[in-house]
C-alpha cells in the first residue's frame, strides 16, 4: 500500500537548512588549510614561454607556487559521465591540470599555495608570465574555416565531432511544386549556472591516500578523474560531498578536484582548500554551449512539414567537457519533436577560445528549443495557421517510438499539457484579440512546447545502487551513488523507501553526503534521471531487505513467510491482519541473538534499460513597451507530464527554478566577450544579468500525470525539463505583440532597439 | 615585497542577544569573523561583493551585506545572524516555519539570507503588497525557487503575523 | 579579508582631517560598498585606509536655518527614502537613491560615497544635477562650498582637495521650493543593477499650473559624468504646459548629450532611451507639480 510517495512530505533537510546548520563544503574545512589561487592566463590563446615565481615566491606566508611547467604530464577528461570501458566511447581527454598551451583567457597556468587569502592574493599578482601569443577564435563557425586558429591539436578545423541524421529523401521531396519554404538562423549565447555556492574544494591526505571534499554532484565520477589527473590508482582517492548551494550541470564535471588534489599533494599531503571566486565560476568553471541553429522547412499550406533541413553549430570552448553530447541531444529531438518523412540533420562541435562549455539544465534542449519552437511560429507566420493548431496537427503523436532509443510516447501529453496550459493563460481568446496591435505598448502571447527524455540510456550506462542498514529501532538508514544537490531527491527517495520497505516516513533516515569509500557506486545528480533511476535501485533493495526481514521474521515467528508481511513498521500475519511484532523488536531480536546474531541490510545493483520521453509546454504573456525597447513578461505557465508525482510540492518548486533559469535565458543572461582579447567582460552577478526578484512574474506550474509504465514509481524526468521551453514561449509572445520575429536570445533592450529600428517601429 | 604590518584590534559587540569580544585582523569582513571566529555557519559567501545577498546579517536591526562590512566596524553594534532567530530550544521562527511550509528551500544556500531579511521586513508590522514584498526581498539571489515559493513563506508568515486572512 | 595595508580609524571630522593630513596617500572609505570591492578586484589592493563609517556626526538629514536641506555625507541611501524631510521637498532623490543596488546595499552605501566616487552612473548622481545640489567639504581651513557640477572634475575624478573631506550635501531653497521630479532608472534588471542610463526631471510650474517657469534635467551616463541638458532647460522654460513641448524638450536633449558606445550598451541606443525617458519623465513630473497633460 502506497501511504508516502505522491504525498507533499517535508523535504528531510530542511529544519538545517532553514536554521543555516547544514554544512556545506567550507564549513567542514578546518580553518587552519593553506589557501590554493589560481593563476589565470591573460590571452585567449597562445604558448607560455616562461613564468617567474621569484617575487611571488618571496611575498611572506606563500608556502609554494607551482606552474603549468611542474604538473604530470597527463591529458585527462573532465567531463561527468560514466566511464566506458571501451576507448572509442570515452571521454575526450584533452587539458592537463595546468596548462602550458593556453587555450582561453581565463585558462590555468600556475598555482599559489599560501597561509591565507591575502599573501595568495599578493602572490597571483607578483608572478610574471610571458606568452607567445596567438590569434584566437571565438566564434564556432569561423573556428571551423581553413586557417583559423587551431586550438586542439588533434582536432582538425576545431571540430571535436560531427554527427547526423537522415530520413527520406530531403532533396527531392522539397522539389515537390507548391511548397512554402521557411528559413531562418536562430541564436541563443553562452551562459553560465550560477548556482549560489561557488564550487570549491579542500584536500588532504590520509593513509596514504587522497581525500578531497567538494563541492560536486558525481563524487564516484569525480574519484575516478582526479586519479586519471593524477596518474593514481582509483583506491588511492577518495572524495566526501556535503550538501552543495546548487549545481546545475556545472558542478557535473570534474572541476578544480584534480588541481586541488594536486596541490595537497605538493605539499606533503597537508591540508589545502581551492575557492572558486565568483569571477572564476563564470570564467573557469563551465558554461552553457552557445549554438547557432540553421533551420530549413518545406511546409504545405495546410502545416503538413514535407522536408526539413537544421544544421546546427556548437560552440565548445576550448576543452572538451562534455563535448558533443549536448548538441547531438538537440539534433536528436528535431526529427522526433515533429516526425516529417525528409529530414536532413547535421550538427558540429568545435573548439574556439572561449571558457570550456559543459553540462547545463536542459544538456542542448533549450538551445534546440528555442530554435526550432521560434522556427515553428515562423512557420506559422508564413502559412497564416495557428500556433496550436499547427502543433496539434504535427507533434509527436502518441505511441511514436524512436527507433534507436526504443523510447515510447505511451500517453497523449502534448495536447494535454497544450490544454492545461491553454486554459489557464486564456491562451485562444488573447492570441486572436493580440494581433494587429497599435501603439507604443502592446500585449502578445506565446506558446513552445519541449522534449526531453530521461536519463541517458542507451548513449551510456545507467546504473544505480542502493544500501539499506536496518536500525535496533526498526528505522533504518539508506545510501545511494545519487546526490540531493538541492533538487530534493534525499526527500523523494526517503517516500519511496518507507513505501517500498513498508516502514514509517519518520524510520527513514537518507545519509545525504556521499563519501566513496562508503557509498555504493552510482554516478550521481544530472540528466533528470534522479527519481526514475534511483527508483529501481531503491524498490529492488527494498524487496531485498524485506524479504531478509520476513525470513528472520519466519524465524521469530514461525509463521511461514507467504503469511507475512511489513507493514508501517510492523510484521503482521496476513491471514488475520494481526500485528505479530514491531519491526523494532525484530531487528533488536536478531542483532542482539545468542543463537544467530545477524544485522539486517540489503544492498544490490539496478542496471536500466529503458529510458522515458517527459513532455511538455509553457504559455506566455508578455506586454512590450516599443519606444523603451522593453518586455514585461505578465504570466508564465509551464505544464509538465512527468509521470507520476512523487513529491507534488517539490515537483512545483523544481519547476519554478527552471522556468526562473529560461526567463534569464529568454531575456537577459549572456556571458559577453571583448573581441580585442577574448576576455570575458560581465564575470559578476551585477553584470551578468540573472534575474532577480523583481524581474519575474507570479510562476504558474501545472502537471498532467500519466504514471510512465517503465518506472517501478511511474515517474520521469522533471529536473532540466523546466527550463526547456519558457524562452521560445516568450520569444513568440513579443512575435505575437509586435509582429518581429526575433532570432536570437536573450531578448535584450539593445536586440528589441535593433529590431524595433528595422521594423519601422521606432525612427530616429 | 614590504610585508604587511600586522594590525590587530579588539572589538566588542552584541552578537544575538549576547555581548562578545574578539581580537581581529583589521583586515577581516565582517563574514570572515562571522564564520572563522564564531562558526556561524548560516553566514555564506557567494560573490564576496555584495551582488548575493547570501552573507546578510542584521546590524543594529537593518540588513546589511557582511562581505563588505569590515569587522572592526561591528564596535558597539547590536548583531543578528540566523543563529540568533532560532529559538532556545531549537523551535523555528514563524518565518522558518513558512519557508519549511512552503516549499521554498531546496539548495538552501541563499536561504538563511532571504530568511534573515523577511525577518527584518515582518519586524515592522506593517502589510505589503506582492510587489513591495518583491522589492525588500530584492537584494538576495536565489537560483533554484525562481522565488516564487519563497515570496508564498513570507506572505503566509506576515498574515499569520497580522492575524489575518490572506486575499484570495 | 581584504588586501588592506593599514586602517585608521577616525573618530570624529577634525580627526577625519588630520588623518588624511598625516596619511596623503590613503583612501577614504565610507560605506565600504565600492571601496572594498575595489580593493578585493586588486584596483586598490595593499592601499591604506581611512574609515570614516563611523562618524555619526555626518549622518542624517536636517534643515538649516535659512531652509536648506542638509544631507550629511554618510545617509545611506534607505535614510535618505525614509527621511520626512526628503519625503516633503524632494522625494525624488529618495526616490532614486531607492533604485541603487538592493536593499542591502542601501542600508550600506552612502550619499557621500556614491557622488565621491566620481562615476556617472550613480543614482543619486543625476538627481542631485538636476537640483544643483552643493557640496559641502571639510578640510583644514574649514567648510568649502562648491556646486555638484563644479565638483565632478572627470570620470572617477572628484574635486576633493589635500586633508579635505565631503561632509554634507545641501539642497538650497530656492532649488527645491515648488519643484516636482521624476526619475527613471534605464537598468537591465529592476534591482540590483547600476543604470544604463539615468534620468531626472524636475519642473516648476506657474500659480496657475498651465505654464512652465523652469525645467532642469539631468542625466546620468550620457557622458563621462552626470550632466544637465540645458539646452532643453532653456526651450522649456516659460513655455505653456503640453504635450507637445514634452516633445520638444526630449528632442533637445540631444544637443547636450553624449553617451559612448560601450560594451554595456550603444551609443545611439542610449540617446534613444534619453530622449524617451526625458519626455516620460518631464510628463510625469508636470503631472506631479499639478499640471494637466
Amino acid at each position: 500500500m502506497s501511504k508516502q510517495v505522491g504525498e507533499n512530505a517535508v523535504r528531510v533537510d530542511a529544519y538545517d537548512k532553514v536554521t543555516g546548520r547544514a554544512k556545506y563544503t567550507d564549513d567542514l574545512c578546518d580553518r587552519g588549510a593553506l589557501v590554493v589561487k589560481v593563476c589565470h592566463s591573460t590571452i585567449a590563446h597562445g604558448f607560455v614561454k616562461a613564468i617567474d615565481t621569484s617575487e611571488a615566491e618571496a611575498v611572506p606566508g606563500v608556502v609554494k607556487v607551482l606552474t603549468c611547467f611542474d604538473v604530470p604530464d597527463i591529458e585527462f577528461p573532465t567531463a561527468g559521465h560514466p566511464w566506458s570501458t571501451d576507448p572509442a566511447h570515452q571521454d575526450v581527454a584533452d587539458r592537463k591540470l595546468l596548462n602550458r598551451h593556453v587555450r582561453y583567457y581565463g585558462d590555468d597556468v600556475a598555482v599559489v599555495i599560501a597561509e591565507d587569502e591575502v599573501a595568495a592574493a599578493q602572490a597571483l599578482r607578483a608572478i610574471r608570465v610571458e606568452y607567445e601569443e596567438l590569434p584566437f577564435v571565438l566564434d564556432a563557425q569561423e573556428a571551423m574555416r581553413e586557417g583559423a586558429p587551431q586550438i586542439q591539436e588533434r582536432y582538425k578545423n576545431n571540430i571535436l565531432a560531427h554527427s547526423d541524421v537522415r530520413r527520406g529523401n530531403y532533396e527531392t521531396a522539397r522539389q515537390e511544386p507548391g511548397l512554402i519554404k521557411v528559413e531562418g538562423w536562430y541564436d541563443t549565447p553562452t551562459v553560465q549556472h550560477c548556482h549560489i555556492e561557488n564550487h570549491g574544494c579542500f584536500a588532504y591526505k590520509e593513509a596514504g591516500r587522497v581525500v578531497v571534499v567538494s563541492s560536486t554532484q558525481i563524487p564516484h565520477i569525480v574519484r575516478r578523474v582526479v586519479a586519471q589527473a593524477l596518474g593514481l590508482p582509483w583506491g588511492k582517492v577518495r572524495i566526501i560531498k556535503p550538501y552543495i548551494g546548487g549545481g546545475f550541470g556545472n558542478k557535473q564535471d570534474a572541476l578544480y578536484e584534480p588541481l586541488c588534489a594536486w596541490c595537497s599533494t605538493q605539499v606533503g599531503g597537508r591540508l589545502v582548500k581551492l575557492e572558486c571566486s565568483r569571477e572564476e565560476t563564470f570564467v573557469s568553471n563551465r558554461v552553457r554551449h552557445a549554438i547557432r541553429t540553421h533551420i530549413i522547412s518545406y511546409v504545405r499550406p495546410d502545416g503538413t512539414l514535407v522536408a526539413r533541413k537544421l544544421e546546427a553549430f556548437s560552440n565548445q570552448g576550448a576543452y572538451a567537457s562534455h563535448g558533443h553530447g549536448v548538441v547531438a541531444k538537440g539534433m536528436n529531438a528535431f526529427p522526433q519533436l515533429y516526425p516529417c518523412p525528409n529530414v536532413e540533420c547535421d550538427s558540429w562541435t568545435v573548439y574556439t577560445n572561449r571558457p570550456a562549455a559543459g553540462a547545463m539544465r536542459g544538456y542542448g534542449i533549450p538551445q534546440a528549443m528555442f530554435a526550432g519552437e521560434s522556427h515553428i511560429d515562423d512557420i506559422c507566420k508564413a502559412i497564416g495557421m495557428s500556433p496550436l493548431e499547427f502543433r496539434r496537427k504535427n507533434l509527436m503523436p502518441v505511441g511514436y517510438v524512436d527507433g534507436f532509443s526504443k523510447n515510447e510516447l505511451y500517453s497523449d501529453s502534448f495536447n494535454q499539457c497544450m490544454d492545461k496550459g491553454m486554459e489557464l493563460l486564456d491562451y485562444q481568446r488573447k492570441y486572436q484579440a493580440y494581433q494587429n496591435q497599435t501603439g507604443p505598448v502592446r500585449r502578445g502571447v506565446g506558446l513552445a512546447v519541449f522534449w526531453y527524455n530521461t536519463a541517458v540510456w542507451p548513449i551510456s550506462l545507467e546504473s544505480s545502487s542502493c544500501r539499506m542498514v536496518l536500525n535496533q529501532d526498526g528505522s533504518l538508514q539508506f545510501q545511494t551513488g545519487e546526490t540531493e544537490i538541492g533538487q530534493g531527491c534525499d526527500t523523494a527517495y526517503s517516500q519511496m523507501v518507507a513505501d517500498a520497505v513498508g516502514i514509517p516516513l519518520s524510520d527513514v533516515h537518507v545519509v545525504s553526503t556521499q563519501d566513496t569509500d562508503v557509498t555504493p557506486f552510482g554516478t550521481g545528480a544530472y540528466a533528470s534521471r534522479q527519481t526514475y533511476i534511483g527508483g529501481f535501485s531503491i524498490a529492488q533493495t527494498a524487496q531485498a531487505l524485506r524479504e531478509r526481514i520476513l525470513n528472520i521474521a519466519h524465524e521469530q515467528t514461525r509463521m511461514p513467510v507467504s503469511n507475512l508481511d511489513l507493514v508501517d513498521g510492523q510484521i503482521v500475519r496476513k491471514s488475520d491482519g494481526r500485528i505479530l511484532k514491531s519491526l523494532g523488536d525484530l531487528a533488536t531480536e536478531s542483532l542482539y541473538s545468542l543463537e544467530s546474531s545477524r544485522h539486517i541490510t540489503a544492498e544490490t545493483t539496478a542496471q536500466i534499460k529503458s529510458n522515458a520521453y517527459s513532455f511538455g509546454c509553457s504559455f506566455a504573456e508578455v506586454e512590450v513597451d516599443i519606444p523603451m525597447c522593453r518586455v514585461k513578461l505578465l504570466r508564465l505557465v509551464n505544464v509538465h507530464d512527468c509521470g507520476r508525482l512523487i513529491n507534488p510540492a517539490l515537483a512545483e518548486a523544481q519547476v519554478h527554478g527552471g522556468m526562473s533559469m529560461a526567463i534569464g535565458y529568454g531575456l537577459s543572461e549572456e556571458l559577453k566577450f571583448d573581441p580585442k582579447t577574448g576576455r570575458v567582460l560581465n564575470d559578476n552577478l551585477l553584470d551578468y544579468k540573472l534575474s532577480t526578484f523583481l524581474d519575474h512574474p507570479a510562476l504558474e506550474a501545472a502537471f498532467v500525470e500519466n504514471p510512465e509504465p517503465t518506472s517501478p514509481y511511474g515517474t520521469k524526468a522533471l529536473g532540466e525539463p523546466p527550463a526547456c521551453s519558457p524562452a521560445p514561449a516568450i520569444r513568440n509572445a513579443i512575435l505575437n505583440a509586435t509582429g518581429v520575429a526575433i532570432d536570437s536570445c536573450p531578448i535584450t533592450p539593445h536586440i528589441l532597439y535593433r529590431k524595433f529600428r528595422e521594423a519601422g517601429l521606432i525612427q530616429e | 615585497m614590504e610585508k604587511h604590518q600586522l594590525q590587530y584590534e579588539t572589538v566588542r559587540f552584541n552578537l544575538n542577544g549576547r555581548d562578545v569580544e574578539r581580537t581581529v585582523d583589521v583586515r577581516a569582513s565582517l563574514t570572515d569573523m562571522l564564520r572563522n571566529d564564531f562558526r556561524m555557519t548560516s553566514v555564506k559567501k557567494g560573490c564576496e561583493v555584495g551582488e548575493c545577498g547570501a552573507c546578510t546579517v542584521l546590524i543594529d536591526g537593518e540588513t546589511f551585506n557582511s562581505c563588505i562590512y569590515l569587522a572592526v566596524w561591528a564596535q558597539g553594534k547590536h548583531i543578528r545572524t540566523l543563529e540568533g532567530v532560532l529559538g532556545p530550544d531549537g523551535q523555528l521562527s514563524d518565518v522558518q516555519q513558512a519557508f519549511v511550509e512552503e516549499a521554498a528551500i531546496q539548495c538552501g544556500f541563499c536561504t538563511p539570507g532571504f530568511v534573515l531579511t523577511a525577518e527584518e521586513i515582518l519586524e515592522t508590522g506593517q502589510e505589503y503588497t506582492d510587489e513591495q514584498l518583491r522589492k525588500l526581498l530584492s537584494g538576495h539571489l536565489c537560483r533554484c525557487t525562481g522565488y516564487e515559493n519563497i515570496l508564498r513563506a513570507v506572505k503566509k508568515a506576515m498574515y499569520r503575523r497580522l492575524g489575518k486572512e490572506p486575499p484570495q | 579579508m581584504y588586501d588592506i595595508k593599514a586602517l585608521y580609524q577616525a573618530k570624529s571630522v577634525a580627526d577625519a582631517v588630520a588623518l588624511r593630513l598625516a596619511h596623503p596617500e590613503a583612501q577614504i572609505i565610507a560605506g565600504g560598498s565600492d571601496v572594498l570591492v575595489q580593493m578585493r578586484e586588486g584596483k586598490r589592493a595593499g592601499a591604506e585606509l581611512i574609515s570614516i563609517q563611523t562618524l555619526d556626526e555626518i549622518r542624517g538629514v536636517s534643515m538649516d536655518d535659512d531652509g536648506t536641506i542638509r544631507i550629511g555625507s554618510l545617509t545611506s541611501f534607505s535614510h535618505i527614502t525614509w527621511d520626512p524631510l526628503i519625503q516633503k521637498y524632494i522625494n525624488v532623490l529618495g526616490q532614486a537613491v531607492d533604485q541603487v543596488g538592493g536593499p542591502q546595499i542601501r542600508n550600506i552605501g552612502t550619499i557621500g560615497g556614491n557622488t565621491c566616487n566620481g562615476v556617472t552612473s550613480a543614482d543619486s548622481a543625476s538627481t542631485l544635477h538636476a537640483w544643483d545640489a552643493i557640496i559641502e567639504l571639510t578640510g583644514p581651513d574649514g567648510i568649502r562650498r562648491q556646486p555638484i557640477h563644479d565638483f565632478y572634475i572627470r570620470a572617477g575624478v572628484v574635486d576633493i582637495r589635500e586633508g579635505e573631506i565631503q561632509t554634507a550635501i545641501l539642497i538650497p531653497k530656492e532649488s527645491y521650493e515648488n519643484c516636482f521630479g521624476h526619475y527613471i532608472k534605464y537598468a537591465m534588471r529592476s534591482a540590483m543593477d547600476i543604470a544604463t542610463l539615468g534620468t531626472s526631471v524636475n519642473v516648476r510650474l506657474s500659480a496657475d499650473k498651465k505654464t512652465v517657469e523652469r525645467a532642469r534635467v539631468a542625466f546620468g551616463v550620457a557622458g563621462p559624468v552626470p550632466l544637465r541638458a540645458v539646452r532643453a532647460e532653456e526651450l522649456a522654460a516659460g513655455q505653456p504646459v503640453s504635450l507637445e513641448l514634452a516633445e520638444r524638450f526630449a528632442q533637445a536633449v540631444k544637443e547636450d548629450i553624449n553617451p559612448r558606445d560601450s560594451w554595456r550598451a550603444a551609443k545611439d541606443f542610449r540617446i534613444h532611451i534619453a530622449v524617451e525617458s526625458a519626455k516620460r519623465a518631464f510628463i510625469e513630473s508636470v503631472k506631479l507639480a499639478g499640471g494637466d497633460l
